[in-house]
């Protein structure tokens, strides 16, 4: 079974999935990272591919995209890097990225790269449904990647059971409308929003995405779905860590309480 | 019409709508309404008539004899500097401001790189009472602080951009993020032909006047609508697009379309999009685009914050692509000499934007009887410091 199928099918609840930066705060932490977080307790990790123009993402991400840029990050290296993944982490692995990078790495290049390394999914937020349909979903199944789906509080259910009928893995809540950063609580938005989704029946998992910063809001938003994703939180305590191995550790703790 | 946008949203190979699902609702709400709003009477008359009384059209076409003489042909001036505000930028900020109302939007975003957009956006908002934010680079709002200040007498906010080269891109950027973060009540008046479809399309019938004026402007004036060239600079490509618009299907016209070469297209230092980019995906369409090889935007570079941008809109791509238009560039140095020279042949100080274009008349092989109408896009006052730290005249 798929890597991310075979998640969802062993745990139903509070899976937690957390997102950084490759290439930051060093350029060759990228792999230790993933190691580390398995090590914490991580149920899937999704590793970001830098870009200079990060439209979706707050302040944080914009950050870390820019410090692994200035650091020498590519695609390339990045997959030079996780090159032995798959000996030492078990869990799904996600890439996450914009578009651009992956048209001028050449899309059958990319998808190989990826099935090679052993990487399962992708999330690209501004490579429309449409065109992942015409241009993409092909060559992603021929290398056994699944593209996940962002749906947000302003998508209308008949999208979103589009959106899932076009997924085989989990789909990504987005929590509000907004860019990528933390947050410190959900209010009620959010609350009917879960809730809409889960009366929907879906198919599909959900893990809910964006605002997710500290054992509270992760809880708030277990209830409502299959588990969380947290990025802004996650990078601002690599940002100003003296020790990744022990700091990754604790903020997982923290998160999972 | 051959080369306008087809049902999904592309011009040949150019073009979509790359955006983050965030955005997809207002995006969906737009193409699927914004035909049938400026399609109707009710747009079109108060859109015409806004552009007749308020903004001052139709532009004047004007025979500069002068530089006619100089570059030994009949060259015509499209007046767009003469337009409410200074440069074309407004034809398309009533446009979309109208369109926003329709909308039921209470509140507008922009980004601007000269800033003329942002004045021509935080016009309109004074206009139709609604609240303004502009996004603008922070380099931006040094060299044209001219303009920092018109928008905020106008009552809008300047917020500063301040990631990456801080000039249009950038604030291109931060203005997507605000709409992200502002779905619901707020309009995203963008101001060149650039960004997800349907807003090169939208943009480009909104400047269209430009050249429907020009048609019958040269027919009175020549006694026949075709020049032989017309000629225009390109940021994003807004004013081009609206003095092209109408004679993309007459092929014996030739359309020439002038980038900004900043220090040299080979120097590093450039904003010259077709000389220098490759095809990719910037603020939500597929066109071409300064990148590294490894697909981060290059910053770009040229003295006029207008021009100073690493894309084109998809349509200019694709015609680009297919060579119905040509493209030529322009240097600093070449663009500031053509804004004296005009200066001093016809009594019109250039936007440096739109200087670019005049430089590029040397570079065109032009006989005796040729028509040539150039865009004279925007007026020069708000460059006046450049000129000045320039100084050479
Ligand atoms: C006078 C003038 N011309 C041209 C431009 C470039 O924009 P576009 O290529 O969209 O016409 C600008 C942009 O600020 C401008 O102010």
């Amino acid at each position: 079974m798929h890597r991310i199928n075979q998640l969802f099918e062993n745990k139903k609840d509070r899976i937690l999935s957390v997102y950084y930066s490759a290439g930051f705060p060093a350029l060759n932490n990228t792999l230790d990272i993933a190691i580390w977080l398995e090590k914490a307790g991580a149920d899937m990790i999704e590793i970001g591919i830098p870009f200079s123009d990060p439209l979706a993402d707050g302040p944080t991400i914009q950050e870390s995209n820019k410090v692994a840029l200035d650091n020498g990050m590519t695609l390339d290296l990045l997959f030079n890097q996780i090159k032995e993944l798959r000996s030492k982490v078990t869990v799904p692995v996600i890439l996450m990225g914009y578009i651009n990078p992956v048209i001028q790495y050449g899309i059958g290049r990319f998808c190989q790269s990826c099935e090679d390394v052993g990487v399962d999914g992708l999330i690209l937020p501004d490579l429309p449904m449409s065109e992942y349909i015409s241009e993409y979903q092909d060559k992603f199944t021929d290398h056994g990647i699944k593209n996940i789906f962002l749906i947000t509080p302003q998508t209308s259910d008949e999208r979103i059971r589009e959106v899932d009928a076009r997924s085989n893995s989990f789909i990504y809540m987005v929590s509000t409308s907004s860019t990528t950063g933390a947050k410190d609580s959900f209010g009620e938005v959010q609350a009917s929003y879960f809730e809409r989704v889960r009366s929907l029946n879906l198919n599909n998992p959900t893990l809910v995405g964006f605002g997710i910063s500290n054992k509270v809001t992760f809880g708030q938003a277990c209830a409502h779905s299959n588990g969380a994703i947290i990025g802004s939180a996650f990078i601002k305590v690599l940002g100003s860590s003296d020790n990744l191995e022990s700091d990754i550790l604790q903020f997982v703790k923290s998160i999972k309480a | 019409m051959k080369y306008t946008v087809d049902k999904t949203g592309y011009y040949g190979n150019f073009g979509g709508a790359y955006i983050p699902e965030m955005l997809y609702p207002n995006i969906e709400e737009l193409r699927e309404s914004y035909l049938s709003i400026i399609d109707s009477k009710e747009f079109e008359q108060q859109f015409n008539a806004l552009l007749k009384d308020y903004v001052g059209r139709p532009t004047p076409l004007f025979k500069a004899e002068r530089l006619s003489d100089k570059y030994g042909a009949h060259i015509y001036l499209k007046r767009e500097d003469l337009c409410h505000t200074g440069a074309h930028k407004v034809n398309n900020t009533i446009g979309q401001i109208i369109l926003a109302k329709k909308l039921g939007k209470q509140k507008i975003i922009a980004e601007t790189g000269a800033g003329q957009h942002g004045v021509a956006t935080a016009t309109v908002c004074a206009l139709m009472g609604m609240e303004c934010v502009v996004y603008m680079g922070k380099v931006d709002m040094e060299r044209q602080k001219p303009n920092v200040e018109r928008m905020r007498i106008l009552g809008a906010t300047v917020q500063p951009a301040t990631s990456g080269s801080q000039t249009l891109k950038d604030a291109t950027n931060e203005a997507m993020r605000h709409w992200i973060n502002n779905p619901t009540d707020t309009h995203y008046i963008i101001g060149s032909v650039v960004g997800p479809h349907p807003y090169p399309d939208m943009v480009a019938r909104f400047q269209a006047v430009i050249s429907e004026e020009i048609k019958f402007q040269l027919l009175e004036q020549t006694g026949s609508e075709l020049p032989n060239y017309v000629l225009a600079c390109v940021g994003g490509g807004s004013n081009a697009a609206g003095a092209f618009y109408h004679y993309l299907d007459k092929e014996e016209v030739h359309l020439v379309a002038v980038e900004a070469a900043g220090l040299g297209v080979a120097s590093g230092e450039s904003a010259a999009t077709t000389a220098l980019g490759k095809p990719g995906v910037l603020h939500g369409s597929k066109t071409l685009l300064m990148q590294t090889q490894d697909g981060q935007v290059v910053e770009p570079y040229s003295i006029s914050a207008g021009l100073d941008y690493p894309g084109i809109g998809p349509m200019h791509a694709h015609l680009f692509d297919v060579g119905r238009v040509k493209f030529l560039n322009a240097t600093d140095e070449e663009a500031m000499k053509a804004g004296i020279e005009l200066s001093r042949l016809e009594g019109i100080i250039p936007a440096i934007e739109t200087a670019h274009a005049f430089a590029a008349l040397k570079q065109l092989n032009l006989g005796q009887n040729d028509v040539v109408v150039i865009n004279l896009s925007g007026r020069g006052d708000k460059d006046l410091d450049t000129y000045i730290r320039w100084g050479k005249y």
